[in-house]
């Protein structure tokens, strides 16, 4: 049924900032604000939450020159776009690693379950996507919350054959809202990534 | 009025997104390409049928884009001086793997300048800034899916890969489509450009077919007489299934 291929990726480069946050690489006044800079716009319905994390390689050294997008539903299980979401929150982030240790962060809000198309619910979750120089196609995974009950009944989670590696999906939670979700390209903890 | 003979087709609400080729992409661990081989995952990815977090994506409407957003040639320098180097046009269209057009995609654009070398403080090639050149843009797809941008013809320039490697001249694309399942960011290259078959990044793709349809041709229909030469670059989206077709005659 496929009546053409998809067009091939390659990879977005060190200088993926310049196309994608360009106030940040230093280019200002080309556009007002870095796309994904703000995922709550107002006052947002929900907890508050911080997510943060780092993306290693397989040496277990921090990429600083990567770009995490992350996009997820309100409080409530909507996504940005469908009926009753919240008009305060993009659902939609993006930021680029530190140039000093490489991290990410993301000022949002717990997500709240969403429909399985079947029936039933996910888990709250973000999906989080990578890019960087050396990653030749974006990198799809998802955060899931370690504390959340129900990920015991998530579909995706269910789905994973080796049940040791799906704590490689879990955001920890790290003092009063906030969330460590670190992202291991290679190595005994490599995050499990989807291709869908 | 003619009564309406023909069936028409309804289209009930689409499927998930058909599941990437991996033929269609490059490999993820390339030891030419020496920044791979620490940045691949190793095992092998996981799938699910695709569900509303990969179905939905941010919308951005055309009134987030700047009047110069989508013209290198002027959106960085001062009032009334244009990028230094040889003028283009690159536009085509973007569409999903069933043909049907991509509307109101973000296509976000960045490259090197005439001389090859970008505007970021990591970047070490010696050919010199352009004052009037940024080397960001973006557009959004109209209804047919089609988009169109003003720059200048970058430059290839060296990189430290192996002992003497140059990528082709491209551009870089990072596009949005209606799902996130779309999300895709790619380069763009010239066609006769000698580099293209030497670059490492390149030859991640295995399949040759698929480096050539990110080959821009000349297009000289589009071409400006004494102002911009024009490129043509289109683009394929992965594409959601119809799940069921309903026939049916009208007025029925
Ligand atoms: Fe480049």
């Amino acid at each position: 049924m496929t009546d053409r291929p998809e067009s091939a990726s390659q990879t977005a480069g060190p200088y993926v900032h310049i196309g994608c946050t360009p106030n940040f690489a230093g280019i200002e006044g080309v556009y007002p604000e870095d796309l994904g800079a703000r995922m709550i716009t107002g006052e947002v319905t929900g907890r508050r939450i911080t997510l943060v994390g780092q993306v290693l390689d397989g040496t277990g050294t921090p990429l600083r020159d990567a770009m995490v997008e992350a996009w997820q539903a309100d409080a409530a299980g909507r996504y940005a776009g469908q009926e009753g979401h919240d008009a305060h929150f993009t659902g939609f982030g993006r930021c680029p690693t530190s140039e000093t240790d490489g991290s990410f962060r993301f000022e949002t809000v717990m997500p709240g379950a969403v429909a399985w198309p079947k029936g039933g619910l996910q888990a709250p979750h973000v999906t989080l996507w990578i890019v960087a120089r050396g990653i030749n196609l974006g990198l799809h995974t998802r955060a899931y919350f370690a504390d959340a009950p129900e990920n015991d009944s998530d579909p995706v989670l269910g789905r994973i054959e080796h049940k040791v590696r799906i704590k490689t999906l879990m955001a920890q939670p790290e003092g009063d809202d906030v969330y460590r979700f670190n992202i291991h390209l290679q190595g005994p903890e490599e995050t499990i990534f989807f291709d869908c | 009025m003619p009564r309406q003979k023909d069936p028409i087709m309804t289209e009930i609400p689409k499927g998930g997104y058909a599941g990437r080729q991996p033929q269609n992409h490059p490999v993820a661990l390339h030891p030419p390409y020496r920044t791979s081989v620490k940045r691949s995952p190793q095992a092998a990815p996981i799938s699910f049928p695709t569900t509303l977090s990969e179905e939905t994506a941010p919308v951005f409407g055309h009134s987030m884009l700047g009047a110069l957003d989508g013209d290198l040639l002027h959106n960085f320098g001062p009032q009334d001086q244009s990028a230094i180097g040889p003028r283009i046009i690159v536009h085509g269209r973007v569409q999903d793997q069933f043909g049907r057009p991509v509307a109101g995609a973000l296509i976000e654009v960045w490259q090197a300048n005439a001389g090859g070398r970008y505007r970021h403080k990591k970047e070490g090639y010696i050919a010199p800034l352009d004052p009037n050149f940024g080397g960001c843009g973006r557009v959004i797809t109209g209804a047919d899916g089609s988009y169109e941008f003003r720059t200048v013809l970058p430059g290839p320039y060296p990189w430290p890969n192996g002992p003497n490697d140059w990528r082709p001249a491209h551009i870089h694309f990072s596009i949005f489509g209606a799902g996130f399942a779309q999300r895709l960011i790619t380069q763009m290259y010239f066609e006769g450009d000698p580099l293209i078959w030497r670059c490492p990044i390149v030859g991640t793709i295995a399949d040759t077919s698929a480096v050539e349809r990110l080959i821009a041709p000349l297009d000289m229909e589009r071409t400006v007489p004494m102002d911009a030469r024009a490129y043509r670059f289109d683009i394929t989206l992965r594409g959601r299934r119809q799940t069921m077709f309903e026939n049916r005659m009208e007025g029925l």
